[in-house]
């Protein structure tokens, strides 16, 4: 996606521009989440009975939204499905290379017997232990998305949040910079940079945190800059507070959702992509077990001797597919969607309200532009692209 | 306003470039050397140093580098010693192909069950399909496309081949039977983004005032669908729809991998093996140019479809 035009536009141009997705999923997530704007939170409530005692009106404080959150995340059932499916490969992947020689009699790098035999799951193309190798080679994939998404997601939320409380040329270098680094697919940077640097750890996490880095920018920018507006923070610039003060305590406590949100995506994309990059033989080199390079090791005999490759490719799936339904319940609950039937009708006309109210309700009325005035047709279609963006934000950046 | 954006692409462009060349500055070691291996004498090393310009101050490289891009000379192969034209001219080809079958089924297909999942929104296929296409878009494309090998081609079923054989001389769509399964890899990682926007995008359309018009109206659902709602949903969906063509140029990596199939995907791999910068520069400078102009095309459709925006440019 590239957002070339949108911080030097009016709010009512953003739907033209590739930018409006995810400028808008942000806001309208953040808003309906911690019910900020007045009238926003309010439509919200009364549309969904579900959520509405969730919307308490003391947000600034952060200490007794935590819990609610959490439970709303978990009250959906795609939730505790997405966890349960983390949690079984964590699980394997954590103990395993406890258990591996005592258990499975093999180490992961002894020879077991001749290549792509039988056995409980076989031997691989070299004829290691299968079962072995399997369970040694998780952690190292988990360690290293875990640091990429840390990476990113940090580096992302420091430079969304300094662009939208700055503002001006901070602003317009740091989303630039962004949006050329976001001209390049993530796989194809992180190749450019192993071609140069080499496939080494530290070289994966870093290039994969830092393509991570503009995509999290955006959508952090987008959350702060409906925050920036708010009351209390011109109440704490008022008495001095100094900036680093009001950003961990007046703003980061109120973009929880959208940041829990892309730290639940970029894991997702972050194992992907490193396990991506083992398979194309560019990440982890043998003979580390591991189950990316697993999969590229033992493709040839798929028909011979299956499990070196299905084994991984099922625990890869399994781990994606959960860290995706986590990401999408967090999304769902901070965006206030949290029943299936209903929300989503109200969230659209609490958005639309919120428009229309303008300056008044600062969650919704602010676009990434500062959008006093707005017509209320401009307000209208920004809000069709909050709902539709508010589902694809998780989503549709992907592969941006 | 398209002018405007037209520059701001020119200028992401220039941005890349000098981005994707500054990545030669950091490599270690010396290029002549990696060409003409450990053997070469001093004087054959200066000689081909001079004839790599690598004496030259690095922004004399770099506009030489880009001048070469514009006349369409992607500079020498590290490792062949050959020309990177005419190393990847065949790849091309064969890329595009592929490209053009994912995204000519996707599209529809993304498009058509986007719109049927949001008029049957909550219904159980509504549901199985929108739980089915967050399962596929979690899922990296070398996961879906060893699962399309094993259940179609190897263990379960044996009715494609699971590699691309073409011989010198002959083209990848000489066997069209071999383009199925990494066209059905490509088609299956980008659908479900398609589906997903167009489901909230049009539900969200549907439910707007113009929609309840026109069925207070007594207009036939289907008008009300195609008629009233879609072209509303054309502008967000365009973005999706061309993220997913912009992925599919990063995509077709590891799918080509995959499948062994000749295009630049499995160039920049091999590429990336030998270490060849020149190879992968130029890789990465034509799919950020794909990227970006699809990204641009997207930008003007969207303008075009909003009339308050296709206005706005003639004022």
């Amino acid at each position: 996606m590239s957002a070339q035009d949108r911080t030097s536009h009016p709010p009512r141009q953003t739907r033209g521009t590739s930018a409006a997705s995810d400028v808008v999923v942000a806001e309208d997530a953040l808003a309906a989440g911690d019910g900020a704007g007045g009238g926003l939170g309010a439509a919200t409530g009364s549309g969904d009975a579900g959520t509405a005692p969730d919307f308490d009106h003391s947000e600034s404080r952060g200490d007794a939204r935590p819990a609610s959150f959490a439970r709303r995340v978990l009250s959906q059932p795609v939730a505790k499905l997405g966890f349960v499916l983390t949690g079984i490969v964590l699980v394997l992947a954590v103990l395993g290379p406890f258990v591996v020689p005592a258990w499975t009699g093999h180490t992961p790098n002894s020879f077991a017997g001749k290549p792509f035999q039988g056995g409980v799951f076989g031997t691989d193309n070299l004829g290691r232990d299968v079962l072995s190798r399997f369970l040694a080679g998780g952690w190292r994939l988990l360690l290293y998305s875990a640091l990429a998404t840390v990476l990113g997601v940090g580096l992302g939320a420091v430079l969304g949040m300094l662009a939208a409380f700055r503002g001006g040329w901070l602003d317009a270098l740091i989303m630039r910079c962004g949006d050329v680094l976001l001209a390049i697919p993530q796989l194809v940077f992180a190749l450019l940079a192993v071609t140069v640097l080499g496939p080494q750890g530290w070289v994966l996490v870093l290039v994969i945190g830092v393509t991570h880095a503009p995509r999290v920018a955006r959508v952090i920018r987008a959350a702060t800059a409906g925050v920036v507006a708010e009351d209390y923070v011109l109440a704490s610039q008022m008495y001095a507070v100094p900036q680093w003060k009001i950003l961990t305590r007046d703003v980061v406590p109120n973009i929880m959702g959208p940041l829990m949100v892309e730290v639940g995506l970029r894991l997702t994309y972050s194992i992907g992509a490193v396990a991506s990059l083992s398979f194309l033989g560019l990440g982890m080199q043998p003979p580390t077990p591991d189950w990316g390079l697993m999969i590229n090791e033992n493709r040839i005999a798929l028909s011979l001797q299956p499990w070196g490759v299905i084994l991984p490719v099922l625990a890869i799936a399994v781990l994606t597919v959960g860290t995706n339904l986590i990401a999408d319940a967090v999304a769902g609950a901070s965006a206030g969607r949290v029943a299936s039937t209903g929300p989503r009708r109200s969230r659209r006309r609490a958005a639309e309200q919120a428009a229309s109210n303008g300056a008044e309700s600062p969650a919704g009325g602010t676009g990434s532009a500062g959008g006093t005035g707005r017509a209320d047709g401009a307000g209208r279609s920004s809000s069709a692209d909050a709902a539709g963006a508010a589902d694809v934000g998780d989503t549709g950046e992907k592969r941006s | 306003m398209i002018l405007k954006r037209l520059g701001v692409s020119v200028f992401v462009l220039l941005a890349v470039s000098l981005l994707v060349f500054v990545f030669t500055l950091l490599l270690p070691g010396d290029p002549a050397q990696a060409i003409l291996g450990q053997q070469a004498t001093p004087e054959r090393l200066a000689a081909l140093r001079e004839q790599l310009q690598l004496n030259d101050p690095w922004y004399v490289r770099y506009l030489t580098w880009l001048g070469g891009l514009f006349v369409g000379n992607l500079g020498t192969s590290a490792a062949t010693g050959g020309s990177v034209n005419a190393l990847l001219a065949s790849k091309v080809s064969a890329s595009l192909v592929l490209m053009v079958i994912a995204a000519v089924i996707a599209i529809p297909v993304g498009l058509l069950l986007g719109t049927w999942s949001a008029m049957r929104q909550g219904r159980a296929s509504d549901q199985a399909l929108t739980g089915l296409s967050l399962v596929l878009a979690a899922l990296p494309e070398f996961v879906i496309g060893v699962v399309l090998t094993t259940l179609l081609s190897t263990t379960v079923f044996r009715l494609l081949p699971s590699v691309t054989m073409a011989a010198p001389g002959t083209h990848v769509w000489d066997r069209p039977l071999q383009l199925v399964l990494p066209s059905l890899t490509l088609i299956l990682v980008v659908v479900p983004y398609m589906i997903r926007m167009t489901r909230t995008t049009m539900i969200d359309v549907l439910d707007s005032g113009y929609v309840e018009m026109a069925r207070l109206k007594g207009l036939p659902e289907r008008q009300v669908v195609f008629k009233h709602a879609l072209p509303h949903a054309v502008g967000p969906v365009a973005q999706v729809v061309a993220m997913q063509l912009a992925w599919l140029a990063g995509g077709i990596v590891v799918v080509e991998f995959l499948f062994r199939y000749p295009g630049l995907g499995q160039a920049m791999v091999d590429a990336v093996n030998t270490r060849d910068v020149q190879v992968v520069q130029a890789l990465s400078m034509i799919i950020a140019a794909f990227y970006v102009v699809v990204n641009l095309i997207a930008d003007v459709i969207g303008i075009l479809a909003n009339p308050k925006l296709r206005t706005e440019s003639h004022s």
